[in-house]
């Protein structure tokens, strides 16, 4: 079992970091536009912006920790044809770890705008820290909308591209972000 | 021509003979925070919540010899809104309650005021809120007046008014006790220079 990545393969690390995000993303975006159009007096009013605060704290955690570990690893190498799709696909990748980053920040200016901590299922508590800013939960309101549709869109790309690479290009690029392969295996097949 | 309308027709020209001694045009002083609006509505029945509107200005003209002609005129600056609390607050400015882009500003304007006598008042106006406007009575209670200790001479009242918000087009169901929200304005006016 591969830990770490190599080259040619993602570790079993990094996919566990990716598909953890992906589940609490896909829990994240739908949960956020529900709840703001829930009845006062739906018992999940108060429940629903409870769990996607505390979630968001989460992601951020997951997301530390994927950057953490992505310093102290290598990346397996892109299996994009062209040079255009490599920076393409770079940059996307990019961005999708700089909006969730983004959309974390900007949600937590909305809880806190008043210098009220963010409970986190009742475990732990981040407190404010800016606060006070005039509209600030407004503005950060806003761009934390933006910001959802735009990370929405781009899984959407995220989503095709892996589905493109797999059925029409035939190639490794999703079946090696589902489970870790023996890399030494791999190279040799491929020789 | 009865007793009354001479004792009007005497008030109106003690007024206009003495109209320029006694104008007496305050502005609320918002400067200085001595004005507040606050409103209040029922929380599930169970309690109250408290909230104000932190922006506004306004003018009122008040005369001693004849309070029936006191003017009020104030403009609320509806993003100002604030609970105590920034998510509610957010909530309230979306367009569920005071939709606050579209409708930035609330203002009411008095149309006539009945002295009751020991310092009580009735203001009848128009309030515009959320785009619509209604009339709307303020129950007043002069508080007192007098010269002030940096030079100025004030003038403090308070009002008390409830409405539905649903008559003012603000349809978000809050529940059954919470139909009805209540203002309580405490103004205190600066009286301008003659």
């Amino acid at each position: 079992m591969n830990w770490r990545n190599s080259t040619e393969a993602y570790g079993l690390i990094h996919i566990v970091l990716h598909w953890t995000m992906a589940a609490m993303i896909a829990v994240l975006l739908p949960l956020g536009l529900w709840m703001t159009g829930l009845d006062y007096y739906d018992p999940w009013y108060k429940k629903a912006p409870d769990l996607h605060r505390a979630t968001g704290v989460l992601v951020a955690l997951v997301l530390l920790a994927r950057m953490l570990w992505r310093l102290g690893n290598v990346q397996p190498r892109p299996l994009a044809h062209s040079r255009r799709e490599r920076s393409a696909a770079r940059a996307a990748h990019l961005l999708l770890y700089l909006l969730p980053l983004l959309l974390v920040a900007s949600g937590y200016l909305i809880s806190t705008a008043d210098g009220r901590a963010v409970d986190v299922f009742g475990w732990f508590e981040i407190p404010a820290t800016l606060q006070g800013i005039e509209g600030q939960e407004d503005v950060a309101g806003e761009i934390h909308f933006m910001l959802a549709m735009t990370l929405l869109g781009l899984i959407c790309v995220h989503f095709l591209a892996a589905l493109r690479h797999h059925f029409v290009l035939k190639d490794r690029t999703l079946s090696r972000m589902l489970k870790p392969e023996n890399t030494s295996r791999q190279v040799k097949e491929r020789q | 021509m009865n007793s009354n309308t001479i004792r009007i027709i005497g008030a109106g020209l003690l007024l206009s003979l003495s109209g320029l001694v006694q104008a007496a045009d305050y502005v609320i002083d918002t400067k200085g925070a001595h004005a507040f609006i606050q409103f209040h509505i029922k929380h599930l029945g169970y309690s109250w919540l408290v909230g104000r509107f932190n922006t506004f200005s306004g003018e009122f003209s008040y005369y001693e010899a004849n309070p029936n002609a006191s003017k009020v005129s104030v403009t609320i600056d509806t993003a100002s809104v604030d609970s105590n609390h920034a998510e509610r607050d957010k909530h309230l400015r979306d367009e569920e309650f005071l939709d606050v882009e579209q409708f930035p500003e609330a203002r009411f304007v008095s149309t006539s005021y009945r002295d009751l006598g020991n310092d009580k008042g009735e203001l009848q106006g128009e309030l515009t809120l959320h785009g619509v406007t209604r009339p709307l009575t303020i129950a007043v209670t002069m508080i007192g007046a007098g010269d002030d200790p940096w030079g100025g001479y004030r003038l403090g009242f308070e009002g008390r008014t409830s409405f539905a918000l649903a008559d003012f087009g603000i349809k978000r169901d809050l529940g059954p006790a919470s139909k009805e929200v209540h203002l309580w304005l405490g103004v205190e006016g600066i009286r301008k220079d003659q």
